[in-house]
């Protein structure tokens, strides 16, 4: 089995072990999904407008816990350092992590779909291309989450540190995501959701490929 | 016809190695040697830099100065190689809690490229008295059975160096004499041991060579059969730790 093979079978084992913790990320999105509802209220038009934003700040604000999470396993008796000393290049390990948390975030979000058309009356003319926009945004988030996620494992604070150093960044991913799934739900006369969608693809290949490389650097003495 | 080169390098040379952790240096301008195919047992204090010279050797941690070779490769420079040769046992298990025994040496087996059958690991577990329970989680498994399954993963890399640290520790009597059949098992196999105890009779009589360190410094060195008494560490014969 390959290194990548290896550091992805791992992953997926260690969260199926805690699919528990999976299920209460899921319920976390989805009050948020709910809260956002109660906040605007019975608006039918104002609901449906806004479908898309809540729709990605539940699956941003779920993706903290998700990545935070996601190294609680390697910090416990230092398993990371063990698989680093097998040898195992640190860049097999980031890859395998991330494809991990970008599995997990492309199902939530996919999860949280049938909650956003029931809860916002939102139409769904085009389900398979907004779970194609999904999955490239959970790609955006992922990647650099995966390497925050790893920079602040150790901090004390990491729950809060984590979102205060992601939130920035992730930025063009929220606004390029958003604006790509609002033409996809409510309409794209001018097929404007292919650039926004492009966007998503080049922010997530950059950081694809830069965090890979700067994981060593993170997680190295 | 080209006669076999024999590497004469030490498994293990250090010069001036420092390593400091805040403003206190752990391990302070050490010149150490470990020659290929012994054992040396690693004796001092508490917090004297025992874990931190095995943690550098095995490359877990960088030096602050002072060079390192291990197998005549610079330690610093080319990790990769160097993590290749070694194995360690640290007192972190590097275990996952919520995998069984079998998973979490399938895992280390699987970044081995190792074959992780359940028929091939598991006479390793036997080996340290818990294939029957292979498929329980690490979770549930005391502090000593932790330790077992940490020794079994660190069978698994079949390293040229083998660093154990404090290999005894949270073990009751039968795992004592498990560590001392395993110890066997490594000389057998002609691996350079070093391995860091405070067990000094034990340690004197499975090893060769033996050195003590005080507040990260060298303060004796010679065969471990002649490890002075208390390891050098008879607290009238040394100076207060300082502040």
């Amino acid at each position: 089995m390959s290194g990548l093979g290896a550091a992805l079978s791992k992953e997926l084992m260690l969260q199926w072990r805690s699919r528990a913790q999976w299920l209460a990320v899921f319920a976390f999105g989805a009050a948020a999904l709910l809260l956002f509802s109660f906040a605007v209220g019975p608006n039918y038009e104002l609901l449906r407008g806004n479908a898309p934003g809540f729709l990605w700040l539940g699956l941003l604000l779920s993706s903290t816990l998700t990545l935070s999470e996601s190294f609680q396993a390697e910090m416990e008796h230092r398993a990371i350092e063990g698989l680093l000393l097998l040898p195992t290049a640190p860049h097999v390990l980031y890859y395998g992590k991330a494809l991990a948390n970008f599995t997990q975030l492309t199902l939530l979000g996919v999860g949280l779909v049938p909650l956003m058309v029931v809860l916002f009356d939102a139409p769904l003319p085009r389900p398979f291309a907004l779970f194609g926009v999904i999955a490239l945004g959970a790609a955006g988030l992922s990647a650099p989450g995966t390497l925050y996620a790893a920079m602040t494992f150790q901090a004390r604070a990491r729950q809060t540190l984590l979102p205060l150093l992601l939130f920035p960044l992730v930025v063009p991913v929220l606004i390029a995501a958003v604006k790509a799934t609002s033409l996809l739900l409510l309409g794209d006369p001018m097929d404007q959701a292919r650039p926004w969608a492009l966007i998503l693809l080049c922010f997530a290949a950059l950081h694809w490929s830069l965090c890979g490389v700067l994981f060593g650097r993170v997680i190295e003495d | 016809m080209a006669s076999p080169t024999i590497d004469a390098s030490p498994a293990v040379e250090t010069v001036a190695l420092s390593r400091r952790y805040g403003p206190r240096w752990a391990l302070a301008q050490l010149d150490v040697r470990f020659e290929r195919g012994r054992a040396a047992m690693i004796v001092g204090r508490n917090g004297s830099g025992k874990s931190t010279l095995l943690r550098l050797v095995a490359t877990a941690i960088r030096p602050d100065h002072g060079t390192l070779r291990v197998l005549g490769i610079d330690a610093a420079r080319d990790r990769d190689r160097v993590r290749q040769d070694v194995a360690l046992l640290s007192h972190a298990s590097y275990l996952y809690d919520a995998l069984s025994a079998l998973e979490n040496l399938q895992v280390a087996a699987r970044f081995l490229g190792r074959d992780a059958s359940r028929a091939t690991l598991l006479p390793l577990l036997a080996e340290v008295a818990l294939a029957e329970r292979a498929d329980d989680p690490v979770s549930t498994f005391s502090a000593g059975m932790r330790k077992r399954l940490s020794l079994a993963r660190t069978l698994l890399q079949n390293a040229t160096v083998v660093l154990l640290d404090e290999p005894y520790g949270e073990l009751d009597p039968p795992g004592f004499r498990m560590v001392d059949r395993l110890f066997a098992l490594l000389r057998g196999r002609s691996a350079t041991i070093l391995m860091a105890t405070h067990l000094l009779d034990r340690g004197a009589a499975l090893c060769d060579d033996g050195i003590v360190l005080e507040e990260g410094r060298l303060q004796w060195a010679g065969a471990a059969k002649d490890l002075p008494n208390e390891g050098g560490l008879d607290p009238a014969s040394l100076p207060e730790p300082r502040a």
